[in-house]
């Protein structure tokens, strides 16, 4: 019975080794897998047993944190919800996060390493990071400017500072309270229902997430191409161009809607817009060069992050010479986000050099230490000093005395260029209208903003619809309070 | 956990009248409950912390009330069973100790549905019987005379359920009053004890039949009775209650005895046929049954399908949780598994909150309980004595083995409580009682002959006619 016995226990001990082989199985080799399953809510709910980190503007906190007392604890609120939705987008129990609060997460939810002194052991005591915070670049009285002048109409403005590529406004129009998403209830689901079905699409930040046909703000990057590749050389000398246009290879004639514009010189030509003009250059300098020159502001560009992805903003690169035409006056294929109209101004303003966008400027632990400062993403030179110098005069020029006369500023050199983009079927969509410019002060060698503005259908009245009178003046109030916040004295707007 | 590594009880016959008695080891005993007291105690201010970020109200009494039943039960062996193994009674209190904890901090989950306060009655239920069971069953060869009185209660204790209505797909449960008991807990113990009884009594002639082969000589209905009997209960079991669990748990505890009392490989063959026959059988027909298998090969199915995860996936997901070292007692969220998460699932919050480190040190606690429970049987000198020690300890392996295999993805998911681990009055009485009769067993096989009162006693209940006399040790030089 004896040895029975042993091998009974013996038995016993093979199913304790066999429990102890599944247990590390499950607890060390599958465990991995596990927890990242999908259906495993247990991120959520660490994720949000703290309240979230806060995303700063100039220094003080736009967003909050509201303790639900559910399981998905703590629910994220916004002081200026619709403000500053087109930068932080929102951060949702249900439907999780978009733009700064998805870019920054980590930060912001506690799970980056970076927030932990000793990542290692932190991970074997399981101690719980407090999230740090995300200071932006964003400027609050860029920002109340731009959404105070577009008010109620459907738009976009970008405002960037040229030489550090910081992004001092975000704004699109119209937006939404992203507090409205937060939490777990049945009215968020309702409210998700309402913005994301809206025809008006409050959601889409169409700063950075819509590419825009640009029109004739295009001009100014056909205009650094023609003057690059040397097609231009003297800015005052007649381009010999007919007026119609015959696009090549094309029976299509292309006219103006101003007159002056036959033979005009580039600078007259940008001043008046003339489309005839650019689209003749477009062809003349080829679809490899204008698609270079294009690329070097960022167009084609998937990967740019602010931190949070940008629509690529388009240039085609197989087209015939037709087609590269109507592609220079910013139609056809061409499209570009209001946020690559800027980096095309800001780099027109810092002398040829672009800097690429940014809109964080620091991320700190919760004890205030700072993790990571703005992007050391090198700026590069994407025309020459002397095509940007050029190109401001062109600018200036349009300003001081072409279509947007609407956007000058006393004391202040201001640079501009309208665009009218038609769209739809046949062109019968209501015109987009943008403007793009720079504004620096005249006892100042640097900079102060450069400015993207579109508007989608501010007016039904196709004739009434231009970037010089309706987009010019949102600009103008932005580039006004850049200067005010640098400084300078600045008349309240007309 | 092998039991070889005991201590040789004295051997009186060769050791010269001047005894020196062996170490009776109280002292040690008490050492431990202490320790034992103060982990359970530390867990449960660890709870409180962890939660409420506040010592729970509760801590005073809990910790006084534990002490206190520890020390009763303590008195109890110091007084009635001064050569039980020390460690019996400590394990005990711990894992008792540990069950109050996970399901004071489950109970933080569900403030609506508390089940702490019962589980603490039921443990004090518990050690009073242990306690009784210890002061007032002096010989456990009193048990053998009941074999067949225990049986036809076991039996009637089985069968009640079936008049009442099935909880949760399985037929176990009798509720009367509000309280609700699982009638096959206590029916464990007692069958253990017929098992015992009837295999001391009849080892020869079945060990007989093994010798035989399978010529066609069949042993007289009397020995073969009860064998065809037990099958029989067990599938009725099986396939009226729905209790795959408790079915298994009665096979396997019957073919293990079987099999110490005749030493036939034979007879464990023939179980493990029958076992792998019924079993197959009821996963294929019986729907149940079926469906655990299909759970079992396919954790995540339900998360494939868009139902969300089952509760076998969600008990996988709280031990991946845990890691090697756990979250920390009260920060995991086991309470995703919800239903039956303080029962039988309550060793998923073991592993997410404890970790692996801690799921080990467990097994390994339930792993000396078997192995004093071996120990006992190996130090007995005589056959019931040693095979009740064996079931007794093979009922916790098994229960062990099928309630953790099942909630940790090794083998299909059955209800079986945890011992002492798991919400459930029936349970951890019969936890209680089983630690109580090793308890008693190891005494006997410990104390050293002649030693106290008890001698005198046993004179007086000789043991019944078909058991043999208690054989010497066949084989003592094969002793460590």
């Amino acid at each position: 019975m004896t040895r029975c016995i042993r091998q009974t226990a013996a038995l016993c001990a093979l199913l304790l080794v066999a429990l102890l082989v599944n247990a590390a199985r499950v607890q060390l080799w599958e465990a991995g897998s596990y927890s990242a399953n999908a259906a495993n809510r247990r991120a959520a709910l660490a994720r949000y047993a703290q309240p979230r980190g806060p995303v700063l503007v100039a220094g003080r906190p736009v967003t909050g944190s509201r303790d639900s007392g559910g399981r998905l604890r703590y629910e994220r609120t916004y002081t200026d919800g619709p403000l500053y939705a087109p930068v932080t987008g929102y951060a949702s129990q249900l439907y999780g996060t978009s733009l700064l609060e998805r870019a920054e997460d980590g930060i912001l939810a506690g799970t980056d390493d970076r927030l932990a002194t000793f990542p290692w052991w932190d991970r074997i005591i399981r101690g719980h990071r407090p999230p740090g915070s995300v200071a932006t670049s964003i400027d609050p009285a860029l920002q109340r400017a731009a959404f105070g002048a577009l008010g109620r109409r459907k738009g976009a403005v970008v405002a960037l500072e040229p030489r550090s590529g910081r992004i001092l406004a975000l704004a699109s129009t119209p937006s939404y309270d992203p507090t409205a998403l937060s939490g777990n209830g049945t009215s968020v689901a309702a409210d998700w229902r309402r913005l994301t079905g809206a025809a008006h699409r409050p959601m889409l930040d169409r700063a950075v997430e819509r590419a825009y046909p640009p029109g004739s703000v295009f001009k100014v990057v056909t205009a650094v191409a023609a003057l690059e590749s040397r097609t231009v050389t003297d800015i005052d000398a007649p381009t010999d161009t007919p007026d119609p246009y015959t696009l090549p290879g094309t029976a299509t004639r292309l006219g103006n809607s101003v007159p002056g514009c036959r033979n005009a010189s580039l600078r007259d030509a940008f001043r008046l817009s003339c489309n005839t003009v650019f689209a003749r250059l477009g062809a003349r300098i080829g679809l490899h060069t204008m698609a270079q020159v294009a690329e070097r502001f960022g167009f084609n560009d998937r990967r740019l992050r602010i931190p949070f992805p940008v629509a690529a903003s388009t240039f085609g690169t197989t087209m015939d010479a037709s087609q590269v035409a109507q592609s220079a006056i910013g139609q056809f294929d061409t499209t570009a986000t209001p946020l690559q109209m800027a980096m095309v101004a800001s780099a027109v303003a810092n002398g040829g050099i672009l800097t690429p966008p940014y809109l964080v400027d620091a991320v700190t632990n919760a004890r205030g230490t700072t993790l990571d400062t703005g992007p050391q993403r090198p700026a590069r030179q994407v025309m020459s000093p002397a095509v940007a110098g050029q190109l401001q005069e062109l600018m200036v020029d349009a300003v001081a005395h072409g279509s947007g006369r609407q956007a000058a500023l006393d004391g202040a050199t201001v640079g501009g260029k309208t665009g009218t983009a038609q769209h739809g079927v046949r062109n019968e969509g209501v015109p987009y209208a943008w403007f793009v410019s720079w504004a620096r002060a005249e006892d100042s060698a640097e900079p102060s903003v450069a400015v993207a503005v579109v508007v989608e259908d501010a007016s039904a009245d196709r004739s009434d619809i231009s970037g010089g009178s309706v987009a010019a003046p949102v600009a103008r109030a932005v580039m006004a309070a850049a200067l005010r916040r640098d400084g300078h004295t600045v008349p309240p707007s007309q | 956990m092998t039991a070889t590594a005991s201590a040789a009880p004295a051997r009186p016959a060769d050791t010269p009248p001047p005894l020196p008695l062996p170490p009776k080891r109280r002292g040690v005993e008490l050492g431990l409950l202490v320790g034992a007291v103060l982990i359970s105690i530390c867990g449960y201010l660890t709870v409180g912390a962890a939660t409420g970020h506040a010592l729970p109200a509760g801590a005073v009494t809990y910790g006084a009330g534990l002490a206190a039943l520890a020390l009763l039960a303590h008195l109890a062996v110091r007084l009635r069973a001064p050569y039980a193994d020390p460690l019996l009674l400590p394990i005990a209190v711990l894992l008792n100790g540990l069950g109050l904890v996970l399901i004071f901090r489950l109970d933080l989950e569900t403030p609506g549905d508390r089940a702490a306060p019962a589980q603490l009655v039921w443990s004090t239920v518990g050690v009073g019987l242990f306690t009784a069971v210890v002061v007032l069953l002096r010989d456990h060869r009193t048990l053998q005379r009941f074999a067949y009185p225990c049986a036809a209660l076991a039996l009637l204790l089985m069968v009640a359920p079936i008049l009442f209505p099935a909880v949760n797909g399985a037929k176990i449960w009798i509720r009367v009053a509000g309280f609700s008991f699982q009638p096959g807990e206590f029916a464990k113990v007692l069958i253990t004890v017929f098992f015992a009884a009837y295999l001391a009594a009849n080892r020869e002639v079945l060990a007989d039949i093994g010798h035989a082969g399978w010529s066609g000589r069949l042993p007289p209905g009397r020995v073969l009775g009860p064998v065809v009997a037990i099958w029989l209960v067990s599938v009725g079991v099986l396939v009226l209650e729905r209790d795959l669990g408790t079915s298994l748990l009665f096979f396997g505890i019957f073919v293990v005895l079987l099999y110490v009392a005749t030493g036939r490989v034979g007879w464990l063959a023939v179980g493990l046929l029958l076992a792998a026959g019924g079993a197959t059988a009821v996963a294929t027909l019986e729907p149940h049954v079926h469906g655990r298998v299909t759970d079992w090969l396919h954790p995540f199915a339900g998360i494939a399908a868009g139902r969300g995860p089952g509760q076998l996936a969600q008990s996988l997901f709280a031990f991946a949780a845990g890691g090697l070292l756990g979250t920390g007692l009260g920060q995991g969220d086991s309470q995703l598994i919800g239903f039956a998460m303080k029962s039988d699932f309550v060793l998923a919050t073991v592993g997410e909150e404890l970790g692996l480190a801690g799921l080990t040190a467990l097994f390994v606690l339930y792993a000396l309980l078997v192995g004093c429970g071996f120990r006992a049987a190996l130090g007995i000198r005589e056959p019931f004595g040693g095979l009740l020690a064996v079931g007794l300890a093979a009922l916790p392996a098994v229960q062990v083995f099928v309630i953790a295999g099942g909630v940790m993805g090794l083998i299909p998911l059955t209800g079986m409580a945890m011992p002492f681990l798991a919400q459930g009055g029936s349970s951890v009485v019969t936890n209680w009682i089983i630690v109580a009769l090793l308890a008693r067993i190891s005494d006997r096989a410990r104390a050293p002959e002649g030693a106290g009162e008890r001698r005198d006693e046993t004179a007086h209940h000789p043991v019944p006619e078909h058991s043999p006399p208690p054989e010497p040790r066949s084989a003592p030089e094969s002793r460590p």
